[in-house]
Parts: structure tokens; C-alpha cells; sequence
């Protein structure tokens, strides 16, 4: 009962969260829309140019079949042909023709120039952003969702904002332009027009709408069956071994059929809109057709005249479907660029607060290392490391031992700074880290981490990620050291092999020895191994023991190891639970204790009695 | 395509309705300015009020009547492509499954997953498209010429020109740009990869203090995608201002020789309203079908990408449960036979790959027995369990299951036979209930739970308080490996087949829990044939049998005393580990 209370109580408060978030939405708009008129500012000329250019285009598309119809009037019927008028309103046709032409031409080169620049910036930002971002953002959000947003979203911003510019501007002026041409050839004609305007202005409305929340659904459903399918097709293996192929199928037809229904009313409905705007169109025309004729018979109006009309009815629907269009477009485009300024505006990394007096430099630290009282917690109400305290001398060969989850990872999250601590600190040589710059400190560092990321380059590349301009003997021989030689004379260029998608092309051993080779080149004064042997087979391991070896002597040695055995030799044994280390000490120390660490040592001969 | 046709006749009515009514839609579009010239020519000059008016009737009858049939139209071409797409996600889906992974691997995984969406949706957009558009705009096109010669064969003839000009500049543009906008796909790839590097490689780019370098990489990609945008923007941009030149050229050229006519009284002013009308309606058709043309053409490579899938042929057969019936006279083969699975003499290769993956395997493995398999990385171990889960057929050489040859093993049968732990834990979306269903769709709930506590997993279930309906997330997101990988063990117990694969699928553990499981294993009631991968030689060493794998050959086989006196790789290894060989080797 107490439970279910207090559940309700949490419901309703993460309501009311997500109502204020909301309502916070909505006042965001203004500032998303501000946001894109910054991005647009710099190209301010440029967009003063292409409205001028939209002007010019619009008025020889409405001035055209003016002409045209008064060359119309000059030919009234037999042997009753102005062929000079009719001449001089053709030259003026070709005139405006090849003046709109090039209008239209340099208009869209304006528009290019605009759009693209624009997502060319904003993604400039974006990657700086990273640059910048806290780790704990890029561990919290995962990176399919960012490159979405840095390639997808951008990308429908930029479409929305070509179109905006391309059929915005043009779209508004032709209508007015046309309103006015109109009044002023026939008010009463113009009248009937404008009356029709509504129907059109709500039938797209009512179809976008409709087709909106269709679009929605469907996106929705097909979000989730493409989710299935990639669980299906990652897990078919599975699948065929418990013979779960029948189950799942039945599973898929669910979603699919319903994706097949929502698809069905999504795609009818949007291909209303184009329909439902000709309707409109033939209406307008056919009342024009009816009170020009009228008009004609009683002689108020040319048939010249009646062709302009004609000529003008057939454009005039047109740009409030395009506007309409843009509407949905641009509403889609600013949700997507929110998108983007979310990442934007996250916070930054804190700042750098050094102190002067340290003199730090990797050439000349020792190599000690101190947890004063540490507290961290990935987020502040579940604290994770509580006051931690352990000293480690330079030279001194550090090993963290413990189940899964206990935070052996996170210990190396901290003492790189990728995080930060909550309370307490953490020195190097006396030196608090918060106080001399990440680049220092991690310069001091050689890290090999059990996920073994390599950039897209060669290989040579790869190995001197670390230590720019490195000679190509230096290279070779770190690449000796870590036994990574071999296979990569092996290859089909050697050191200029190129791997792209993070090495998709080697085996995750190869990739690790790449990694080792790229910690030995660089030889910091400190080393952070964690899990650096797990991809690699036990046999080549221990040839590349010899290496670690040599690396590590008189350099402090952080490592992470499942494997008891290889942590044996260590100076200091860190053996940690939940957080917080439980005991400390020499492997004998330990094992005389007969605590955690002797029950985790002795488990792994256990079973050979079975 | 042979595939499509076949989906399209359960939709015969449909894809023929659909373009009979938008082409009767095309016709009324294409009277429309037949009628207007009527209205200037007949009942302007002769002042029939009368006659305007019936016209206005007929031209608001046809409005309505066009907009009827479009959208009947519309509603049949939406009911043939998106029911073809359905049928065509779950046929695929059903092929996928039906295929052996020798054929499947060859695929590779995101293309499986193109190909039954995007592939898919790109055929479902070109059927759509094309049921609604194939009829109308050529109709249109080379409707209004026709009318255009009804009315004058000699300004006719400016349509003619008009219509070849105006698709050469189309097509013609289409052809030049359709390379550059590849190129933009292109560079747009790069700029998603460096996105993807300063994403997953962050702390790597950190430790290495290469943030500055890593913008100016950036930079410079993003710089190429902006030129080739710009340069296919160029080109792209020459098709409006060119088809307009060539229009209004057209429009002089009417205007022009029009009133020669007129003077010769040949016609009358509403006609060269109409041809003028005819004219624009070409334009907006031409693009519309240089459009179709192009989204048939992805659609056309799409489905001949996903026949190709179609094409293929599982290559793996399996018996009927009939056929064995008649064979051996009796139901339950897969019983009461001493030896669980025995290799003679196997060999194995990958299709893709040049050398043989296993050489030359033999052993055997008596019921109830623990065989343990040992090796470094790409040693062949995971490859021989697959022989066993009969993921791929043997290269050489026979396997037997209970002492029938694998190949003569239903389907299903061996299915209930045998069970793996993979090495990768893969879980669905649902609940831990849905996942262990899996493994027996039959099983209750109190079975489960003994599952779960064999497989160590009871613990940290009870601690999320949500019982079997613990929410999984895709590939069990929300748990830690080892979680995942104790709910695998879970899922294959409950299947309680005879043999039991576990795939180094403790290697996520710490020592204790990996202890603890075996120990269950050990004591099931119902004693299982139990094969244990392990990179861990002290996980193995208890095993009746340990076979010890290097290059797909079984360089040591027997217990753990006998290996430690006879295979010296097998020495290695064990004493790599348990004794003085750690992470500063020799010393």
C-alpha cells in the first residue's frame, strides 16, 4: 500500500515535470526562431538580393500574360490583325522572358549560396561543440542519435529553409501581385476570386492537417518495425537455434500490417492536397470563364483581357499550396534544427582554473599519484566512489581488481579527468588536477583502453595519433614493441593501409595491438591499462608481456585486469566493491587476510575439484 | 521485376483502375481550354448568354468529376504499393529466416536491414508514383499536342519542337547532375564517419589532446560538402530559367504565326488562348515525369536488389520428420544412445574465406559428459559449436548427433536437441518473460524461475522488483553484460535440450558467479552433454574432455592432467594464467 502511494506520488510529479517542460517549449520558440535569424546574418546582403530577385521574377511571371492577352485584343479576326502592336508586344515578351530567366537563374544560385552556407556553419559549430562537451554527455546520449542530428536534422533544415526562401517570398508576392493586377483590370471579376480564396486557403489546411498526424503515426509504427527489424536480423542466429523463427514472424506481421494501414491513410491523404488544388483551380477558372464571358458579351471587358484572367487563374492556387507546403516544411525544419541547438546549448566542460605555481609538464613529474577523500557519483543522488583514499608512489604498479560494475572504469574516468570529482581531489606529483590544464595532465598519460577505437587514416597515422611527426622508425619500432609489426607488414600497404569504420577489417586484436603501439610511441610518465590484453589471445598476450614490461618500468602503472593472474605482481592491489575499495594491499597481503579478494582468487580454482 | 509483377496481380483491379481513372482525370484536365475557346469563340462573339452559361455547368461538372476520380485514383494506387510493400516486408522477413547463415553472411546484416526498409519503401514510392503518374503525364504531354493539331496542324508543329527541346534540357540536366549529387552523398558519408570518430573515439581524441586536429578534419570535410553542393547547385539551377525561355518562346512563336491565321481568318482568338493554355500544362506535366522517371529508376534498382534475395537458395535441406519415421521405423531416434555427438574426421570452410576454418576434427563426446574447448582468438572454437547447432553443413567429413548423422535430424528435433549460450548475448525488446519464451514456449512461470536461479540470475531480478515482467530494452540496453549474459544462460536451460553450447558466455562474470553456474550446471537433475568454450583454462580444467584448439586443428585432446603432461600449448596457456605469468611476464 505504502509503496503504491508513493509510486503515484512520483507519477504525478514527473507530470507536472513534463507539463513545465512544455510550456518551456513553447516560449523557446522565440528563441529557436532568433537563433536561426543569427545563423542567417551573416548572408543578410545575399537574402536582400534574392528578394529583389524574387520581385523581378514574380513581375515578369504576372506581366507575361498581360501582354500576351493585349497582343490577343490586336487580333480581332479576319483581315483585322495589328501585326505592328502585335510585334511590339512580343518584343516586350522576349525581353521579359530573358530578364526572368536570368533573375530565376541567380535567384537559386542565392539560394544555394544561403542554405548551404548556413548548414556548413551550423555543423562547423556543432563538431567545435564537441570538442568542448563534458565525456559524461557523449556517455549519456547515444551517438546514433547525435549523427542524426548532425547529418538528418540539418540536412531538413536546409531543405526547409531553401524551400522557404525559393517559394516563400515568390509565393507572397505573386499572390498580392495578382489580387492587384486583378482589382485593377476588373474589380468585380477580382471580387469573385477573392472570395474563392478561403475554400483553397482551408481545403489545404484541412489536408495538411489531416495529413500531418498521419505521417506522424506512420513514422511512429515505422520507427518501432524498423527497431524490430534490426533485432531480428542481429539476433536471427538465435532465432534458428531455439527454432523462434514462426514466433517472431507473427510478432513482425503485427506491426507490419498495422505499419500497412497507417501508411495507407498517411499516403492517401497527403496525395489529396494536389487534387484538391486543382479543384479549386478549375473552380476560379470556371467562374472567371463564366463572368469575364459575361462581361465580354456585355463589352466591359476584352477577350485579351479574359485571357489574362484565365492565364493568372491558372496561377493563382498554385503558390497557397506552396505555402502551405512550406508552412508544414518550415514548422518540420525548426523542430529539427531545435534538435540541434539542444546540443548547442548544452553545458560546456568547467573551465580551466590553473594554478600558475605547479610548473606541470609531462617531462618533469614523477609520477605520484593521490586520492584525497574522493566522492563521485555519475549523477549526484547515486553516489558511486565514497571517500576514497590511496596513494600511489611514482613508479609504483597500481592493479584494480572487482566484480563487474564495482567502478574499476570509472577510476580511470577520474583520474584522466573525463569526469570530474564530486567532493575531495585527486594530485599528481602534489599537484591538483583541477588545477592544471586537461591537456597537461592527460599529456602525462598513456592509456590503452579495452574499446579499442582507431581513427579513419593509415595505419602509420594511427600509431602516431599521439605524438605528431613522428619519424617512420619510431613508428616501426613501437610497433615492434607491441607485436603489431607483423601483421602489418602483412597487409596490403603496410604502414599506409588505410582502415576506415574503425578497422572494420581487422580483428579486434589486431586493433588492440594498434592501440598498444600507439601508447608505447607516445611513453608518458604514466600509464592506464584497462583491460588492454582482453581481445587478444592468451599466447600473443604474453610476448606482448615483455613489452608491458619494459614500458612500465619506472613509469606508475594503472591497470585494469579480470584475469587475478595477471595482477599478482603489482605493488598495490586495489580490490573494489560497490564503489569503494574494500581492501588494499600486496597479493600476499591480501591473501592472508582471506577477504574478498582471497574469495575471488581461490573461486577460480574451485571448480577443478568438480 | 518477375517479383513484382507477381505481387501486382493480387492487385489487378487496383493497378489497372488506378491509371483508368486518373487518365480520365488527364481528359478532363485536357477539355477544360476546348470549352473556354467554345466560350470566346461561340458565345462571346455571338453574345449568347445562354450557351456561356451551360459551358460554365460543364466546366464546374468536369472540375468535380476530376477531382472524383483523382481521388478514387489515388485511393487505388496507395492500396496496391503500400499493400505490396506489406506483403513484400513479410515474404522477405520469411526468406531471411529461411535461409542458412552460409548465405546469410555473405549479405552481411545492415543490408538485410536496407533491404526490408528503405529498399522497400523506395519500390512502394515508385509503385505508387508510377500507377498514379505513367498514364497521365505522357497523356497530357502528347494529349495537347494532338488538340494542339485539331485546332492547327501548323502551330502544332511549335509543340512539337517545344516538346522535344524542353525534354532534351530535362533529361538532359537530370544526366548531368545525377553524378554530382552522388558526390554529395559522398562527401556527406565523410562527414557523418569524422561525426562518428569525434563521438565514439572522445576519449581516446582527449587522451591524445588532438581536439584541435579533430576540428580542423572536420572542417575540411564539411568544406568538400559545401563545394559539391554548390557545384550541383549550379547545374541544377539552369533547368527553370531554360525550360522558361523555351515556353515563352513557344508563346511568341503561337502569337506570332497566330495571327497570320487570324488575318487569313484559318482561326479565331480563343484558339490561341487555348494553345497558349495546352503549352503550360506541357511544362508542369514534363517535370512532373522527369520525376517519375528518376524515383522509378531508385525504385527499379531497389527491388532488383531485394530479388536478388528472392534469388537465392538456402543451401542447407533438412529431412522431413516423415521421411526418418519411415527410415527408422520409429519416433524417438534422438534417444537412448550413448554417444551425444560424435566429429569424424570434419572440416570446415567459409564460403567467403580461402583456407579450411576446422582441418580434419574427430572426437567424441559420451552423454552427460562436460567437453571443454580451449584456443586463442580465431582458433576455430566458435566455429565447431556452430557445426554442432548445424548453423552451416560441414565442408568434409560427418557429424553424428545421438548417433545419427546430423543431416538426417529434423529440424525441430535438433532444435529441441541442442541449445547454445552464444557469445554475444542477444535479447529482444519486451520483458524477461518474452525473452526466456524463447528458449520454450511452453514453459510456466515456476520453471522459470528455476532457470533464473540456475543461471544466477534470481538475485538481481528480485532486486528490480518488476519479477518476469522486467522490461528489456533493444539488445538488453538497460543491463550490464553480465546481467545479459546470465539471462542468456537462463533462456537456453529452459529449452532443457540434451546438449547444452556454452560459448565463453561467462567471460562477463567475476570468478565467484562463474563458479557458482557451473556448479548448477553440474548438479541439473536431468544431467546434460555440456560443451564450454573458455578463454579461462581454469574454468575448463574440470572437463571430462578438453579439446584444445590452435590454427582449426585439435592439437591436444583429453583431461586436464593428461594435456598438462602432453600439449604444450595447452601448458601454456594454463600456466600463462594461474601461475607467475602476469602482466610483467618472465620476471
Amino acid at each position: 500500500m505504502e509503496k503504491n502511494k508513493s509510486n503515484k506520488k512520483t507519477a504525478k510529479k514527473n507530470n507536472t515535470a513534463s507539463y513545465k517542460k512544455t510550456s518551456k517549449k513553447y516560449s523557446k520558440k522565440a528563441e529557436n526562431i532568433k537563433s536561426i535569424l543569427d545563423l542567417i546574418k551573416p548572408y543578410g546582403f545575399l537574402v536582400w538580393v534574392s528578394i529583389f530577385l524574387a520581385v523581378i521574377n514574380t513581375a515578369a511571371a504576372l506581366l507575361i500574360p498581360i501582354f500576351t492577352g493585349k497582343a490577343i485584343d490586336y487580333m480581332i479576326g479576319k483581315g483585322n490583325v495589328d501585326f505592328y502592336v502585335v510585334l511590339s508586344k512580343i518584343a516586350i515578351i522576349a525581353a521579359i522572358a530573358v530578364i526572368s530567366a536570368a533573375a530565376q537563374y541567380f535567384m537559386a544560385l542565392c539560394n544555394n549560396k544561403i542554405t548551404f552556407c548556413i548548414c556548413r556553419d551550423l555543423r562547423e559549430k556543432v563538431s567545435e561543440k564537441f570538442q568542448n562537451l563534458p565525456v559524461s554527455y557523449f556517455d549519456s546520449h547515444p551517438s546514433g542519435d547525435i549523427i542524426s542530428r548532425m547529418i538528418n536534422d540539418i540536412d531538413t533544415f536546409s531543405d526547409g529553409l531553401l524551400m522557404g526562401f525559393t517559394q516563400l517570398f515568390t509565393g507572397i508576392i505573386t499572390i498580392i501581385s495578382i489580387i492587384g493586377i486583378m482589382f485593377y483590370l476588373n474589380a468585380v471579376i477580382a471580387l469573385a476570386v477573392l472570395l474563392l480564396t478561403p475554400i483553397s486557403f482551408f481545403a489545404t489546411k484541412f489536408i495538411a492537417g489531416k495529413t500531418q498526424k498521419y505521417f506522424m503515426s506512420q513514422a511512429m509504427i515505422r520507427g518501432d518495425e524498423t527497431a524490430l527489424i534490426n533485432e531480428l536480423v542481429a539476433g536471427k542466429t538465435v532465432l534458428k537455434v531455439f527454432g523462434a523463427e514462426d514466433k517472431s514472424l507473427k510478432e513482425f506481421d503485427k506491426i507490419n500490417d498495422k505499419l500497412g494501414k497507417a501508411s495507407l491513410k498517411a499516403v492517401f491523404y497527403s496525395s489529396l492536397a494536389n487534387p484538391t488544388t486543382r479543384l479549386i483551380n478549375n473552380l476560379v477558372y470556371a467562374v472567371i470563364a463564366l463572368i469575364g464571358a459575361v462581361f465580354a458579351v456585355a463589352g466591359s471587358i476584352t477577350v485579351g483581357g479574359l485571357s489574362i484572367f484565365l492565364s493568372y487563374a491558372g496561377q493563382y492556387a498554385k503558390p497557397f499550396n506552396e505555402i502551405s507546403g512550406v508552412v508544414t516544411e518550415f514548422q518540420n525544419a525548426i523542430t529539427c534544427v531545435q534538435r540541434v541547438f539542444y546540443i548547442l546549448n548544452e553545458k560546456d566542460q568547467p573551465k580551466e582554473e590553473i594554478n600558475k605555481e605547479y610548473n606541470f609538464n609531462s617531462k618533469n613529474i614523477s609520477g605520484e599519484v593521490a586520492f584525497n577523500n574522493v566522492n563521485f557519483g555519475y549523477s549526484k543522488d547515486k553516489p558511486l566512489i565514497k571517500d576514497l583514499n590511496f596513494k600511489a608512489l611514482a613508479g609504483q604498479r597500481i592493479a584494480v581488481v572487482g566484480p563487474t560494475g564495482c567502478g574499476k572504469t570509472t577510476l580511470i574516468n577520474l583520474l584522466m579527468r573525463f569526469y570530474d570529482v564530486n567532493s575531495g581531489n585527486i594530485t599528481v606529483d602534489g599537484a591538483d588536477i583541477n588545477k592544471i590544464s586537461r591537456k597537461d595532465l592527460r599529456s602525462c598519460y598513456g592509456m590503452v583502453l579495452q574499446d579499442t577505437w582507431l581513427c579513419n587514416g593509415t595505419i602509420k597515422e594511427n600509431i602516431s595519433y599521439g605524438v605528431l611527426n613522428a619519424a617512420d622508425e619510431e613508428i616501426i619500432a613501437a610497433a615492434k614493441a607491441a607485436h603489431a609489426h607483423s601483421f602489418i607488414k602483412r597487409l596490403p600497404n603496410g604502414y599506409e593501409t588505410v582502415i576506415t569504420g574503425n578497422g572494420e577489417s581487422l580483428s579486434a586484436g589486431q586493433r588492440q595491438l594498434l592501440c598498444i603501439a600507439r601508447a608505447m610511441l607516445k611513453l608518458p610518465p604514466m600509464l592506464i591499462l584497462d583491460e588492454a590484453t582482453s581481445n587478444i589471445d592468451t599466447r600473443t598476450e604474453m610476448k606482448i608481456q615483455d613489452a608491458f614490461a619494459t614500458m612500465m618500468k619506472g613509469r606508475t602503472s594503472f591497470i585494469v585486469a579480470h584475469r587475478l593472474s595477471t595482477v599478482k605482481e603489482a605493488d598495490v592491489i586495489l580490490v573494489m566493491k560497490n564503489g569503494s575499495v574494500i581492501e588494499q594491499g600486496t597479493h600476499t597481503e591480501l591473501i592472508n587476510k582471506n577477504g574478498f579478494y582471497a574469495k575471488l582468487y581461490n573461486s577460480q580454482f574451485e571448480n577443478q575439484k568438480i | 521485376m518477375k517479383y513484382l509483377l507477381g505481387y501486382l496481380k493480387k492487385y489487378k483491379k487496383e493497378s489497372i483502375l488506378a491509371p483508368v481513372f486518373k487518365m480520365l482525370e488527364a481528359c478532363f484536365d485536357l477539355i477544360v481550354p476546348l470549352i473556354v475557346a467554345d466560350i470566346i469563340n461561340k458565345g462571346i462573339k455571338n453574345s449568347d448568354t445562354g450557351y456561356i452559361i451551360t459551358r460554365f455547368f460543364i466546366l464546374l461538372a468536369m472540375a468535380v468529376l476530376g477531382l472524383l476520380s483523382s481521388f478514387v485514383a489515388q485511393y487505388f494506387a496507395a492500396k496496391a504499393s503500400i499493400g505490396t510493400a506489406t506483403k513484400l516486408r513479410h515474404d522477405m522477413l520469411e526468406k531471411i529466416q529461411s535461409l542458412s547463415l552460409t548465405e546469410l553472411d555473405t549479405i552481411g546484416n545492415s543490408t538485410l536491414i536496407t533491404r526490408m526498409t528503405s529498399d522497400i519503401n523506395q519500390v512502394q514510392n515508385g509503385l505508387n508514383m508510377f500507377l498514379r503518374l505513367f498514364m497521365r503525364s505522357p497523356f497530357i504531354v502528347f494529349g495537347s499536342m494532338i488538340l494542339a493539331f485539331t485546332i492547327n496542324a501548323e502551330l502544332a508543329f511549335i509543340f512539337v519542337f517545344a516538346i522535344i527541346i524542353l525534354f532534351i534540357i530535362v533529361f538532359g540536366i537530370m544526366k548531368i547532375t545525377a553524378p554530382m549529387y552522388k558526390n554529395v552523398q559522398q562527401n556527406l558519408d565523410n562527414v557523418t564517419e569524422v561525426t562518428d570518430e569525434d563521438l565514439n573515439g572522445v576519449r581516446v581524441i582527449r587522451a591524445f589532446s588532438r581536439e584541435k586536429s579533430q576540428i580542423q578534419k572536420f572542417n575540411f570535410v564539411n568544406k568538400n560538402l559545401l563545394n559539391s553542393q554548390l557545384k550541383v547547385g549550379r547545374a541544377a539551377a539552369f533547368m527553370n530559367p531554360l525550360t522558361y525561355v523555351v515556353i515563352n518562346t513557344a508563346v511568341i512563336l503561337i502569337l506570332w504565326m497566330g495571327s497570320d491565321k487570324i488575318n487569313f481568318g484559318v482561326l479565331m482568338p480563343g484558339n490561341i488562348i487555348a494553345l497558349i493554355n495546352y503549352i503550360s500544362q506541357i511544362l508542369v506535366e514534363l517535370v512532373k515525369l522527369a520525376n517519375l522517371i528518376t524515383q522509378l529508376g531508385r525504385s527499379a534498382a531497389g527491388m532488383n536488389r531485394i530479388g536478388q534475395i528472392f534469388d537465392m537458395q538456402s543451401s542447407m535441406e533438412y529431412k522431413s520428420a516423415d521421411e526418418i519415421l519411415n527410415n527408422n521405423g520409429n519416433g524417438n531416434v534422438l534417444n537412448n544412445l550413448n554417444t551425444a555427438v560424435e566429429f569424424n574426421d570434419v572440416s570446415f570452410k567459409y564460403k567467403k574465406s580461402g583456407a579450411n576454418s576446422l582441418s580434419n576434427i574427430s572426437f567424441s563426446a559420451l552423454k552427460g559428459q562436460t567437453v571443454g574447448i580451449i584456443g586463442g582468438t580465431g582458433s576455430g572454437k566458435t566455429t565447431l559449436v556452430n557445426l554442432i547447432l548445424r548453423l552451416y553443413d560441414a565442408t568434409d567429413g560427418n557429424i553424428l548427433i545421438n548417433r545419427i548423422p546430423i543431416k538426417e535430424i529434423p529440424k525441430k528435433d535438433l532444435q529441441k536437441t541442442v541449445s547454445v549460450v552464444p557469445q554475444k548475448p542477444q535479447l529482444f525488446k519486451g520483458t524477461v518473460k518474452s525473452n526466456l519464451l524463447i528458449g520454450n514456449k511452453n514453459a510456466g512461470e515456476e520453471q522459470m524461475w528455476q532457470a533464473l536461479k540456475a543461471a544466477e540470475a534470481e538475485d538481481f531480478i528480485i532486486e528490480k522488483q518488476m519479477g518476469l515482467n522486467l522490461n528489456i530494452e533493444q539488445n538488453g540496453a538497460n543491463l550490464s553484460g553480465g546481467q545479459k549474459q546470465r539471462l542468456t544462460i537462463a533462456r537456453a536451460l529452459l529449452a532443457d535440450s540434451e546438449i547444452l553450447i556454452l560459448d565463453d558466455s561467462l567471460s562477463a562474470l567475476d570468478f565467484a558467479t562463474d563458479a557458482a553456474i557451473r556448479k548448477n550446471l553440474a548438479n541439473l537433475q536431468n544431467k546434460k552433454t555440456v560443451f564450454m568454450i573458455s578463454q579461462r583454462a581454469g574454468s575448463i580444467a574440470y572437463a571430462d574432455l578438453i579439446l584444445v584448439l590452435d590454427d582449426g586443428k585439435i592439437v591436444g585432446k583429453g583431461t586436464h592432467g593428461e594435456l598438462i603432461k602432453q600439449c604444450e600449448i595447452y601448458r601454456e596457456i594454463y600456466e600463462s594464467q594461474l601461475k607467475g605469468g602476469s602482466i610483467n611476464g618472465k620476471e
